[in-house]
C-alpha cells in the first residue's frame, strides 16, 4: 500500500522562471511528512510535482527524478494519468463535484474511470471511505444530496474521503486545513494520524503547530529572496526541526523571527 | 473635547424620510400633470405625455427628496428611477410586439391552419403546415450541424488551446463570422450547393447550412465563456482522481457547466430561427409540404410571413392573417425551446440544496 518517494536534484520551472530548486529528500512510507515555509517558496509547487499535478499548468516543467518505490514518475513513458490513481491528492480548497451527491463523489474516482463494480461494494467502498474520514456518522442518512450542500469542513473530509477511495499509495494533502475552522481541523488532523497506518502523507501547511502535532518529519522550505527560486533548506524528524534545528534560517522561521 | 467633525454632531444618525406613500402618489401626480400638459402642448400625444410626466416625476423627486433626505438619497433615487425608467422603455416594445403577434395571429390560429397546406389556395383558408415542418427540419439540421463543431471548438479553446497561435486565429475567425451579414450567408449556402449539385440548386440543407454559418459563432463564443467558467479546481481534484484529460472534459466540465451551454445553445437556435434572407436565398420558397431535406425547395416560416405579406393573392386580408398567425407560430416555438432548455438544464444543473 504505502510506498517511499525519494528526490534528487529536481528542479520545477514554470516556463523559464525556476520556482524550486535542487530539491533532494527521502520521504518515508506510512510517515506524515509536513512541508513548512514562508509563502512563495515552493512547497505547494513541489507537492504538485510528486503525482505530476504540476504539469497541468501551462508551461510548467520538471528536471530530474521523483522516484515513487524506486520507479521513476518522470521517466520515459510514464503516464500521468497512472501515476496519480498511485498518488492521491486533496486541496487547500474543498472542491466536491457540484454536479454529484456524496456517494457519487466518494465513488467519483471509480465510475469516471469507467471501472465497474458491483453496487454491493460500492456500498461498502463508500461507507469504507467515508468511516475513514470520519464522516459516515454526519452524513450517513443523506448521501443522495449533493456534496456541495455540506459545511466546508464536512466538504474537505468528503475530497479525503473521495481521495482514499481509489486506495492510493501516497496522499499528498495541499494546507488541507487553511480554508477550515479550529474543530474541522482537529476533526482532519486527527484523520490524518489514523491515516498514516496506511499511507504516506505529506502535508503542505502554514501552521506550524500543525506541524508539529500532526507530522513525523518536518522539511523546510525558504526562498531567498522575491525571484529567485525556493529551496529545501533541511529536513529532519519534526522533534528535532522544531528543537534543535541545524540550520540557523529554520530556527529563525519557528520561531516566529521571520516568514 | 472638540468634535472632530463639525457637520456631524454625535448621535445624528438619523435623517428625514419621505413618507412611504410619496412616491404612489408622485407617480400618479405626475402621470395626470403629464397628461394634462401634453393636451396643452400637443394634443394628448400618449408618447409625449408619458415623456413629460418621466420627467416631471424625476425633479419632482429629486427636490422632494433634496429637501428631505438629503442629497445622498437624493442621487439613490434619482438613478434607481433612471434606471428603472431604461428597465420599461425597454419592455415597451416587448410587450407591443407580443400583443400585436397575438392579437391579430389569433384570426388564423386554428386546426386548419397547423394541418394543410398553401398547395392550390389563393384566397381564404390554407394553412402553413408546409412552412412550420420547413422551419422544425431546416433549423434542426442546422443544429446537428452547429452544436457539435461550436461545441467541439469550444471545448478546444477553452480546454486545450491555451493562448496559442491556432486558438487566436480560431478566435479572430469566429468574430468575423459573427459579422458576416446573413443575406451573405444564404449566398455562400446557394453557391457551394450549386458548384456541388449545380446550378440553381435549392433546398432545405442548402438553407440549413446558410444558417449554419450564422450558428456556429453564436454556439461557440457563448460556450467558450461558460466552459471558462467551470473553476479549474474541479478540473484538478478530476486529475488528482487519475482520470484522463477527455474524461474530466466529458463528465465533470461539461456537466457543471450544462445548464449554461444549453441556453446559449437554445439562444443561438432562437437567433436563427427567425431569419429569412438568407433561406430566401437557399432554401426557397414552395406552396407544398416537402419533408426531404436534400430535394426541392423548402418553405420556411420566416418566409411564410414575408411571402404571404409581401405578395398576397386574391385575398389581401386572409394572407395578412396568415402572416400574422406565422409570426404567432415562430414566437411560441421559440417560447417552448427555451422551456425545454431550461428544463434540461435544471435536470442536469449542479445540485446547491442542502
Amino acid at each position: 500500500m504505502s510506498k517511499r518517494i525519494e528526490t534528487t536534484d529536481l528542479n520545477v520551472y514554470y516556463g523559464s522562471f525556476r520556482a524550486v530548486e535542487d530539491v533532494t529528500i527521502t520521504i518515508e512510507p506510512r510517515t506524515v511528512t509536513a512541508f513548512i515555509g514562508p509563502s512563495g517558496c515552493g512547497k505547494s509547487t513541489f507537492l504538485r510535482t510528486l503525482n505530476r499535478m504540476h504539469e497541468v499548468i501551462p508551461g510548467a516543467r520538471v528536471e530530474g527524478e521523483v522516484l515513487l518505490d524506486g520507479e521513476n514518475l518522470y521517466g520515459n513513458g510514464v503516464d500521468p494519468v497512472r501515476v496519480r490513481r498511485q498518488v492521491g491528492m486533496v486541496f487547500q480548497r474543498p472542491n466536491p463535484f457540484p454536479t454529484m451527491s456524496i456517494r457519487e463523489n466518494v465513488l467519483a474516482g471509480i465510475t469516471l474511470n469507467f471501472s465497474r463494480m458491483p453496487k454491493s461494494e460500492q456500498d461498502d467502498l463508500v461507507e469504507r471511505s467515508l468511516r475513514n474520514a470520519n464522516l459516515w456518522e454526519e452524513v450517513k442518512n443523506r448521501l443522495s444530496l449533493p456534496g456541495s450542500g455540506l459545511s466546508g469542513g464536512q466538504q474537505q473530509r468528503l475530497c479525503i474521503a473521495r481521495a482514499i477511495a481509489m486506495a492510493p499509495d501516497v496522499l499528498l494533502m495541499d494546507e488541507p486545513c487553511s480554508a477550515l475552522d479550529p474543530i474541522s481541523t482537529l476533526a482532519i488532523e486527527d484523520l490524518i494520524g489514523e491515516l498514516k497506518e496506511n499511507y504516506t502523507i505529506v502535508i503542505v501547511t502554514h501552521n506550524m503547530q500543525q506541524a508539529a502535532r500532526v507530522s513525523d518529519v518536518t522539511a523546510f522550505f525558504n526562498i531567498a529572496g522575491t525571484g529567485s527560486p525556493g529551496r529545501l533548506i533541511e529536513s529532519g524528524p519534526t522533534d528535532k526541526i522544531f528543537s534543535a534545528p541545524d540550520v540557523r534560517a529554520t530556527e529563525d522561521y519557528i520561531s516566529g523571527r521571520f516568514g | 473635547m472638540a468634535t472632530l467633525s463639525p457637520t456631524l454632531a454625535s448621535g445624528d444618525l438619523t435623517s428625514g424620510r419621505l413618507p412611504k406613500f410619496t412616491v404612489p402618489v408622485a407617480i400618479v401626480a405626475s402621470l395626470a400633470l403629464g397628461y394634462v400638459l401634453a393636451s396643452v402642448l400637443g394634443g394628448g400625444n400618449l408618447a409625449l405625455a408619458t415623456l413629460l410626466a418621466f420627467v416631471i416625476y424625476l425633479v419632482g423627486i429629486e427636490i422632494a427628496a433634496r429637501i428631505v433626505e438629503g442629497a445622498r438619497q437624493a442621487s439613490d433615487h434619482r438613478a434607481r428611477n433612471l434606471i428603472v425608467g431604461a428597465f420599461v422603455l425597454a419592455l415597451v416594445p416587448l410587450g407591443s410586439v407580443s400583443w400585436e403577434a397575438i392579437s391579430k395571429g389569433l384570426a388564423r390560429f386554428d386546426a386548419t391552419y397547423f394541418s394543410n397546406s398553401m398547395r392550390n389556395v389563393v384566397g381564404e383558408g390554407g394553412g402553413a403546415a408546409h412552412a412550420i415542418y420547413g422551419t422544425l427540419w431546416v433549423t434542426g439540421m442546422a443544429s446537428l450541424i452547429s452544436v457539435p463543431i461550436g461545441l467541439m471548438t469550444a471545448i478546444y479553446l477553452a480546454e486545450y488551446g491555451g493562448r496559442n497561435r491556432l486558438s487566436k486565429a480560431i478566435t479572430f475567425f469566429v468574430d468575423v463570422m459573427t459579422g458576416v451579414p446573413s443575406i451573405v450567408a444564404g449566398l455562400f449556402a446557394y453557391a457551394l450547393m450549386s458548384l456541388v449539385f449545380g446550378p440553381g440548386t435549392k433546398n432545405g440543407f442548402s438553407g440549413a447550412i446558410a444558417l449554419s454559418v450564422l450558428m456556429i459563432p453564436v454556439v461557440v463564443r457563448s460556450c467558450e465563456e461558460l466552459l471558462r467558467l467551470v473553476p479549474n479546481e474541479l478540473r484538478e481534484a478530476s486529475y488528482a482522481l487519475g482520470v484522463p484529460k477527455w474524461v474530466t472534459i466529458v463528465r465533470v466540465v461539461i456537466p457543471t457547466a450544462v445548464s449554461g451551454l444549453v441556453s446559449g445553445i437554445i439562444l443561438a437556435v432562437a437567433r436563427v430561427i427567425g431569419e429569412t434572407a438568407p433561406l430566401l436565398i437557399a432554401a426557397g420558397f414552395t406552396a407544398s409540404v416537402n419533408n426531404n431535406l436534400f430535394a426541392n425547395p423548402m418553405m420556411t416560416l420566416p418566409v411564410f410571413v414575408y411571402d404571404s405579406y409581401a405578395h398576397p393573392g386574391t385575398d389581401i386580408q386572409a394572407y395578412t392573417d396568415r402572416a400574422w398567425a406565422g409570426a404567432l407560430t415562430l414566437i411560441l416555438i421559440v417560447m417552448v425551446l427555451n422551456l425545454v432548455g431550461r428544463l434540461i438544464a435544471r435536470r442536469f444543473a449542479p445540485k446547491t440544496g442542502r
